[in-house]
């Protein structure tokens, strides 16, 4: 028989503003089982787990309900109090009082009587609960850091300088991401590319990572500790053996068309690197512009190669490799505002810009060598526009969020184009200045005292006059419609999860927010974690980020993975499905429906009722794979399959005790 | 095809010549236009500036005749009249109930079922670029044109069902079926100021002389509308606009369809050139050797 | 400039101003006052309260304020301002539904706007349909611009692009009743 101790938590006055918590004390002592029942401020915290501790010895409990928050906040903690006191952690159960009544509800009384209901149900199952033990599985101590912006390396070479060993799988030609991109950096004007590209090389030479450039994740299969991973190695058609990156190629090429790393602002040949200091620093060919591979002429550059390096028939590779921990550092891309911006031209006047294309073009190994210039006619502008919030924070056009960056990127950008062109008019339309990073401020008020007009306001259209972008807006501060003619106008545009975020979201098997962020399995308490166990997130593929916070989040998340890759096992979950084989009649439909590949049917030797020795067909449940998500429960129409923890007679308890 | 024809007071008063093109436009293509008989004001803007079921119900009438007539769609060529029929159209689908009160309103049962085009929808998007095609005689080869929506063809967009609210091409692609060159200019959709010209003229004017500016400066031959009222603001008041503005502008303002009829052949006498304000006698000469004029 | 007292008499407001809000289809906490509406609105230069500062004046709970505001008669409903606005606030169905309840409470901030509406429905009401010529003659008539437009009038009639007497509809009393069902509930209070 059980004795079960029920322990009410006011979770401060989230629960007990709405719900009388002494009154489902008190109603808790009459329930089947229930020997000892109380409440108390904060049961999570010391004082309430101690609380808990002596009750089981005083009492002599040998099961727990404590009714609080969800689960997902606090069971783990309860399981570990009952460890402390001397019992099966299983034997705990958890009402959810907070998430289910009291911040849903705003009638104490009736809230109160559901309160009572919860508590009744969950001593009802308390009454069935068994005890249950985990078994421990291997951890592949290997890391695989997906995406080789400032985030994934960052987070490689952290996990790699703790000693365990990285693969670092970047699906461009160079690591290194937006940041070697960027001019300067705010708010210290410090050069971005002295500050990544040194970092890429560390990456490049780092004894424990290796390094898979021009690559992507495929498929993952298992769990953590055990992820299975099959990378896609896209064909390079030069061999990075035998080529020693002197770049003879490059100039040879007869074929020149935009570069994606300048944002169309420059030209690049068809056997390159995306810019000079790229890592690996050795180049490919783009298969859909070479003349060679698109109609088998031309054959220039494996004529030049002095190594014999350029491979035309180079075909992709696919391998598989096991990994203990996975790191998401896929980052962001920028709204396409050319789709929606019928107001601004549809990217149909070529001084109109976005923030990546002026750093671009600020930047001294950038297309222009760091001359401001108009994209139509080359000319230095005397008149610069900046327009903020450009698809964020707009969510009837395209996103709600704030894109967290770009006032400050403006506010350098204002900076940077008052330092290079002194005579240079400025205007920034803003809808709020947000500087909270540390010397943020003071650095948009530098950019006011360099002289950059802040006109508060969103621009409503942007249309030519001759060769001048004539920009209408409103300064609401002053409440006047205002107007200017300028010559170069430079949208920030929205941060969104970089292209084929969500498709690699579900391959490795959780889904992201309905913005396409990744998104962390506790806002606050588990930033860096997703809700699938042993993924991990770094940057902008979280939400929009700066470099400083990404680099930070990316440290965290190494601390995360080393945590996990110092253990040599890890303990299972032992809330699985188990298959009866007495009762199986191996129809297979659990094995369609598991969505974690965990059941398979197996051949068992047994005998008939005649004593005949035959094979019975039967569904077997991979411990290891199973989620315990219960899919095949309700599926199992002999009800062979149980999930432990939440078995059939359990949850019918539940119920059963509603209406008692 | 047979469309159920809702002219509107303006191709009945100051849009007369609109009216002639778009029957002869019909009558090449092989579309019927059926006027809706004893059709009455949709209300324009006064109504809805004045009561919100006024502006519902005047329109609902016309709606409600066609419907009786059997009709499924009904043309509109005002951009005004449109307007005012696609919100009764959407307002009585929406709420059953106002479609009860409607109906008491106006004294006749007004279901929302027919599909309201405006004129501009029905030849560019209805009747088929190649259908059209095969009718031009005469393209109107190097007209360096500015298509002009205005608001009311294209906003809200979930009314008017418009391609685009800040870049509509319908009519562009007409004209460049024709042979003319429609170009890429800044003010389609900008407002021309509609009747407000009247009561506050300082400020419609404005609005007229921008659009005219930016057409101007993109070097357009000569603008395309598909409203009466626009067309009359456009046309009408450019010899005001230049004495306000001390601006010089004789920009020749057509009808799409008085467009359309002269590819198709037809000749300024056909429909009412000389009816416009701003005299499109030399351009007609330049571009097709005055055989229109 | 006067101190707005925000806590007077805000409240009995906002009851009003929550059911125009309503009638419009418009959440007013959702405008950010961004001022693209106002920067993009073609009358916006003419008027004395832009757009986005009658949305403000509401969501503080100044109606009269608002009420008594030359620009909701100024908007043309071109609706612009709501295609365009980045919260989708229906901006125009905020001015006309304030342009109707300031008529309703006979508060006729432009004399001339409410004049040639109020002839153009008279016309509608008797003929059936709007007789553009005699609206403006009207017009001119009673708004004391009597020149207004002359320069054109020559041309249109000897040209004909226009038709000098008003077209009569047969079912006048259909159109008479739907006024007066219309309107019969509206008296100005």
């Amino acid at each position: 028989m059980r004795r079960i101790g029920v322990f009410i938590c006011h979770c401060g006055s989230n629960i007990a503003a709405t719900v009388d918590c002494a009154k489902v004390a008190e109603a808790a002592r009459g329930f089947p089982g229930v020997v000892y029942s109380a409440d108390y401020k904060y049961m999570c915290s010391e004082p309430g787990q101690e609380f808990i501790k002596a009750a089981i010895a005083q009492e002599d409990l040998n099961a727990i309900v404590v009714a609080s928050c969800t689960p997902r906040m606090h069971e783990l903690t309860f399981r570990k109090t009952l460890a402390n006191g001397g019992l099966n952690p299983y034997l705990f159960e958890m009402a959810n009082l907070r998430e289910q009544c009291s911040w849903v509800h705003t009638d104490k009384e009736k809230a109160t009587v559901k309160a009572i209901d919860l508590v009744k149900m969950a001593a009802a199952k308390a009454n069935k609960n068994e005890e249950l033990t985990s078994s421990t599985m291997p951890v592949h101590k290997k890391a695989l850091v997906i995406g080789a912006g400032i985030a994934g390396m960052q987070a490689a070479l952290d996990i790699a300088d703790a000693g365990h060993q990285v693969v670092l799988v970047e699906r461009e030609p160079t690591i290194g991401g937006k940041m070697p991109m960027l001019d300067k950096t705010f708010p210290t004007m410090d050069c971005s590319a002295c500050i990544s590209t040194p970092k890429m090389v560390e990456v490049a030479q780092h004894p424990n990572i290796e390094l898979l450039a021009y690559a992507e994740v495929t498929e993952v299969k298992g769990f953590i500790g055990s992820f299975t991973v099959q990378i896609r190695q896209k064909a390079k058609y030069v061999d990075h053996d035998k080529c020693t990156g002197c770049g003879l190629c490059e100039t040879k090429c007869p074929s020149k068309v935009p570069n994606e790393y300048d944002l169309g602002l420059g030209q690049r040949a068809c056997i390159y690197k995306p810019f000079a200091q790229a890592v690996p620093n050795k180049p490919v060919i783009d298969p859909l512009h070479c003349r060679k591979l698109v109609d088998n002429k031309c054959g220039l550059c494996a004529k030049v190669c002095p190594t014999g390096a350029v491979n035309y028939q180079d075909a992709e590779r696919l391998f598989t490799d096991t990994f203990g921990a996975i790191v998401m550092a896929t980052g962001y891309d920028l709204y396409p505002w050319e789709e929606i911006y019928g107001e601004y031209g549809y990217g149909r006047f070529p001084d109109v810009i976005t923030g990546l294309q002026f750093e671009r073009m600020v930047n001294a190994s950038g297309p222009t060598g760091g001359k401001l210039k108009r994209p139509s006619d080359g000319q230095e502008p005397k008149s610069v526009v900046f327009i903020k919030c450009v698809g964020s924070r707009e969510p009837a056009k395209a996103k709600g969020y704030c894109s967290r960056a770009c006032c400050m990127y403006t506010a350098k950008h204002a900076h940077q184009v008052l330092d290079k062109i002194p005579d240079a008019a400025v205007y920034v339309f803003y809808m709020d200045v947000r500087a909270a990073g540390k010397a943020y401020d003071e650095f948009y008020e530098a950019t006011l005292k360099d002289g950059a007009v802040y006109l508060r306001g969103r621009v409503s259209k942007i249309y030519q006059e001759g060769s001048k972008l004539i920009v209408k807006g409103e300064d609401s501060l002053l409440g006047r419609p205002v107007q200017v003619t300028a010559d170069l106008v430079v949208l920030a545009t929205a941060m969104i999860p970089s292209q084929g975020s969500r498709e690699l979201a579900q391959t490795v098997g959780f889904l992201p927010d309905l913005d396409g962020w990744y998104q962390e399995a506790h806002p606050k308490l588990r930033p860096v974690e997703t809700p699938t166990a042993g993924v991990f997130l770094a940057g902008a593929c979280q939400g929009p980020k700066d470099i400083p916070d990404t680099v930070a989040q990316a440290g965290a998340a190494a601390a995360k993975v080393c945590g996990l890759l110092s253990k040599s096992q890890l303990e299972t979950n032992p809330m699985t499905a188990r298959s009866n084989p007495a009762i199986c009649s191996g129809c297979g439909l659990c094995v369609a429906v598991c969505p974690y590949k965990a059941i398979q049917l197996i051949s068992l030797a047994d005998r008939d009722r005649y004593g005949k020795r035959i094979n019975r067909t039967v569904a077997d449940v991979n411990h290891g794979l199973c989620q315990g998500c219960g899919a095949c429960t309700v599926t199992c129409r002999s009800g062979a399959i149980d999930l432990q923890g939440f078995k059939n007679n359990q949850i019918l308890e539940e119920v059963d005790a509603l209406w008692r | 095809m047979k469309y159920a024809y809702y002219p509107g007071c303006s191709l009945d008063a100051t849009g007369i010549e609109y009216d002639i093109a778009n029957k002869l436009v019909a009558r090449t293509l092989g579309i019927e236009l059926v006027e809706i008989p004893d059709w009455n004001c949709c209300g324009a803007t006064s109504a809805h500036t004045t009561n919100h079921l006024l502006a519902l119900a005047l329109p609902a009438r016309n709606l409600a005749i066609a419907e009786a007539h059997g009709f499924e769609q009904v043309a509109v060529p005002c951009a005004a009249c449109f307007a005012r029929c696609k919100k009764t159209a959407a307002a009585v689908q929406a709420s059953p109930d106002l479609q009860v009160q409607i109906s008491e309103v106006i004294g006749m049962t007004y279901a929302a079922k027919s599909e309201i085009l405006s004129y501009l929808d029905v030849i560019g998007k209805k009747t088929g670029l190649d259908h059209i095609k095969k009718h031009v005689v005469q393209p109107l080869t190097g007209l360096k044109i500015a298509a002009y929506y205005g608001c009311l063809l294209v906003r809200p967009v979930d009314i008017t069902q418009s391609d685009d609210p800040e870049n509509p091409m319908v009519m562009d692609r007409l004209l460049q079926v024709i042979g003319a060159e429609p170009i890429a200019w800044d003010y389609k959709t900008e407002c021309c100021g509609a009747s407000q010209v009247v009561p506050v003229p300082q400020l419609g004017k404005k609005l007229i002389h921008d659009i005219l500016k930016n057409a101007a400066s993109y070097g357009a031959d000569a603008i395309a509308t598909a409203c009466p009222l626009c067309m009359l603001n456009l046309d009408m008041r450019q010899k005001q606009i230049n004495a306000m503005f001390g601006t010089q502008f004789h920009i020749p303002v057509f009808h799409f369809t008085e467009l359309m009829a002269l590819s198709f052949g037809y000749s300024a006498q056909d429909f009412g050139l000389a009816k416009h304000f701003e005299s499109a006698e030399s351009l007609l000469e330049r571009m097709i050797g005055g055989k229109g004029a | 400039m006067d101190i707005i007292e925000l806590s007077a008499g805000g409240t009995q407001h906002q009851v009003e101003i929550a059911r125009l809000a309503s009638i419009a289809g418009v959440e007013l906490s959702s405008c950010y006052q961004c001022g693209k509406c106002s920067a993009g609105c073609p009358e916006g230069f003419a008027m004395d309260e832009s757009p986005r500062r009658i949305i403000r004046l509401l969501q503080l709970g100044l109606l009269s304020e608002a009420l008594q505001a030359r620009s909701i008669w100024l908007c043309a409903a071109c609706d612009t301002c709501s295609t365009r606005c980045p919260k989708g606030v229906d901006i125009a169905a905020l001015m006309e539904t304030l342009r109707q309840e300031a008529k309703r409470k006979a508060l006729i901030r432009d004399k001339n706007i409410h004049l040639f509406h109020e002839l153009f429905l008279t016309n509608v009401k008797w003929f059936g349909r709007s007789p553009e010529v005699i609206l403006s003659a009207m017009y001119n008539l009673m708004s004391g611009n009597l020149f207004q437009d002359m320069d054109a009038a020559a041309h249109l009639f000897k040209s004909g692009k226009a038709h000098f007497l008003p077209r009569r509809i047969k079912n006048t009393q259909a159109i008479r009743q739907i006024f007066q069902r219309c309107l019969e509930k509206e008296e100005p209070q």
